[in-house]
């Protein structure tokens, strides 16, 4: 397993993981570290098992094997915080919570309708500004737009500041500009911070520009290393073009 | 309370504020709105209106079941069986097996045959017609005091509960994954739901408690686009059409209950009309 160019200041490993849905063989046997400082990107087909992979490693489905975390001295650490933006929200949109809302409950313990407290606003400007999304604090969550939305799902997932952030298939569905201040945002928490980043996707292109490592999987780890050694693999190449109907490529 | 009554006759100089039964109504209706506009407001958030509607019409078995044990103060029996209503209902909704409106519909029809069922033996059921449209100018000094207690108590815990009622309207998988007991916090929730329905439903009335909870916090939801918007206006709504109820109902001789609907229903339909697509 790659783990042989582990730099990061910390290491989350995945060891073993098997999911099994009734006689169902989902995941079986996948492994891999994930490093601070790093963003890896798990890609496969349709019903390879990314998602679950996500999920086992939220804890929010049962698995076999286990998920570890290491400080950079190798001292084993019993939980971390994980920020998580998940696929696709799924609510009401017509609901009257405004983005301050729903970024604010998440802060603070006195009824976000009654108190606001200027300390914790002031920190919450900041964490919009970092991403480039300040002018949609009073907007409602319902009206946003795809790749609004994915933004401030980011910075819901920023806080408190975890140490592994993991996206589902960020910016399934959003254009092209979206999609790049997305990546910008990123890419900037990833230098800023030093934060482990886990990255389901379908689209290759963004792969390539933006992940240091990828993790090709089809129920069970196909092939990983640097970004470029995966796509030039024979692996990949099986599995991306010689069932291009099943492919990434729609 | 001999002092309200000095203060307030003296205040209002109005007709209606020299009878003692409607300062106790005017001081009821102002306990009971601000209740229902608070916790109507993540009712409708959560659709859960046809829940509170089955909640409402639990209390024919509700008070049946009082008549039953022998209990003489109705609230007690009332309460106990809304509460356990309310969380059966959402339990078996929350095992997702058959669609929630049928779950709901099942309970709402057979506490009303089992209440009418008990209430009617040997012909005595005009005895309990009250409940049906309520009597709010009937409420006693003791009574105020009980609802007096039941205010002060659910707004301490809805402070405590609200930020993570409103994670949880906007999505129950993004609350559970921030470690927010989701169970228990619609449970708290629809416990408080009960408790005030069923206090409130003597002189509310069975037909019109759900339409005083659900009705200014859907006007409000037309027109709010935040939290804080959506809150004082349902409280707002709740409070006017209250208050001008219970007055028009004393001057044209009218149920006091089905006129603050009225009003309600009025201000609904000028937001919805007023909403932005």
């Amino acid at each position: 397993m790659a783990s042989e160019n582990g730099c990061g200041l910390c290491k989350i490993s995945v060891n073993n993981i098997g999911v099994k849905k009734g006689s169902d063989v989902i995941l079986s046997d996948v492994s891999f570290h994930l490093h601070c400082g790093e963003l890896t990107a798990v890609i496969g087909v349709n019903g390879a098992g990314k998602t679950t992979l996500v999920k086992s490693i939220l804890g929010e489905i049962q698995h076999q094997g286990s998920v570890g975390f290491e400080s950079h001295d190798g001292e084993r650490l019993n939980k971390i915080t994980i920020g998580y933006v998940p696929q696709r929200l799924d609510f009401d949109r017509s609901a009257p919570v405004s983005v301050e809302d729903f970024l604010l409950v998440g802060r603070t313990s006195s009824p976000v309708c009654f108190m606001r407290n200027k300390k914790v606003s002031a920190q919450l400007d900041e964490a919009l500004e970092a991403v480039g999304c300040l002018d949609l604090k009073k907007r409602k969550l319902g009206e946003l737009s795809g790749g609004e939305l994915q933004r401030v799902m980011l910075v819901n997932a920023l806080y408190p500041l975890p140490e592994l952030l993991i996206l589902d298939e960020p910016v399934s569905g959003v254009d092209a500009q979206g999609s790049e201040k997305f990546y910008e945002a990123i890419l900037n928490l990833k230098h800023n911070y030093h934060m482990a980043i886990a990255m389901v996707s379908h689209d290759l292109e963004i792969v390539r520009e933006y992940a240091d490592k990828v993790i090709l999987i089809n129920k069970t780890v196909l092939k990983s290393g640097p970004a470029k050694e995966v796509f030039e693999s024979d692996e990949f190449k099986k599995v991306f073009f010689t069932v291009p109907e099943k492919g990434a490529f729609v | 309370m001999s002092v309200i009554y000095s203060v307030l006759g003296n205040v209002l100089p109005f007709h209606w504020a020299d009878y003692k039964f409607m300062i106790n109504a005017l001081l009821a209706v102002l306990l009971i709105a601000p209740l229902m506009g608070v916790l109507g407001t993540m009712a409708v958030n959560n659709k859960m209106a046809f829940f509170s509607d089955a909640l409402g019409h639990s209390a024919f078995t509700g008070i049946a079941l009082g008549v039953l044990l022998g209990i003489k103060n109705e609230i007690i029996s009332l309460v106990a069986f809304g509460v356990l209503v309310a969380l059966i209902i959402t339990r078996v909704k929350n095992k997702g097996n058959s669609s929630s409106d049928t779950v709901i519909s099942v309970f709402s029809s057979t506490s009303i045959a089992i209440g009418l069922l008990v209430l009617s033996y040997g012909g005595s059921f005009s005895k309990y017609s009250t409940y049906l449209v309520g009597d709010i100018l009937s409420i006693t000094k003791k009574e105020l005091l009980y609802l007096l207690i039941t205010f002060v108590a659910v707004l301490i815990v809805w402070s405590f509960i609200y930020n993570k009622l409103l994670v949880i309207t906007v999505n129950r998988e993004l609350a559970a994954s921030r470690g927010i007991k989701t169970a228990l916090y619609e449970n708290i929730f629809v416990i408080m739901v009960a408790v005030v329905v069923m206090i409130s439903i003597k002189w509310v009335g069975i037909l019109l408690i759900n339409s005083l909870l659900i009705l200014p916090a859907a006007a409000a939801r037309n027109i709010a686009k935040n939290s804080r918007q959506y809150m004082s206006l349902s409280v707002a709504i709740s409070l006017v059409s209250a208050v001008s109820g219970l007055l028009i109902s004393f001057y044209e001789d009218t149920s006091a209950g089905a006129t603050i609907v009225t009003v309600s229903a009025i201000i609904f339909f000028v937001t919805y009309i007023l909403r932005k697509k």
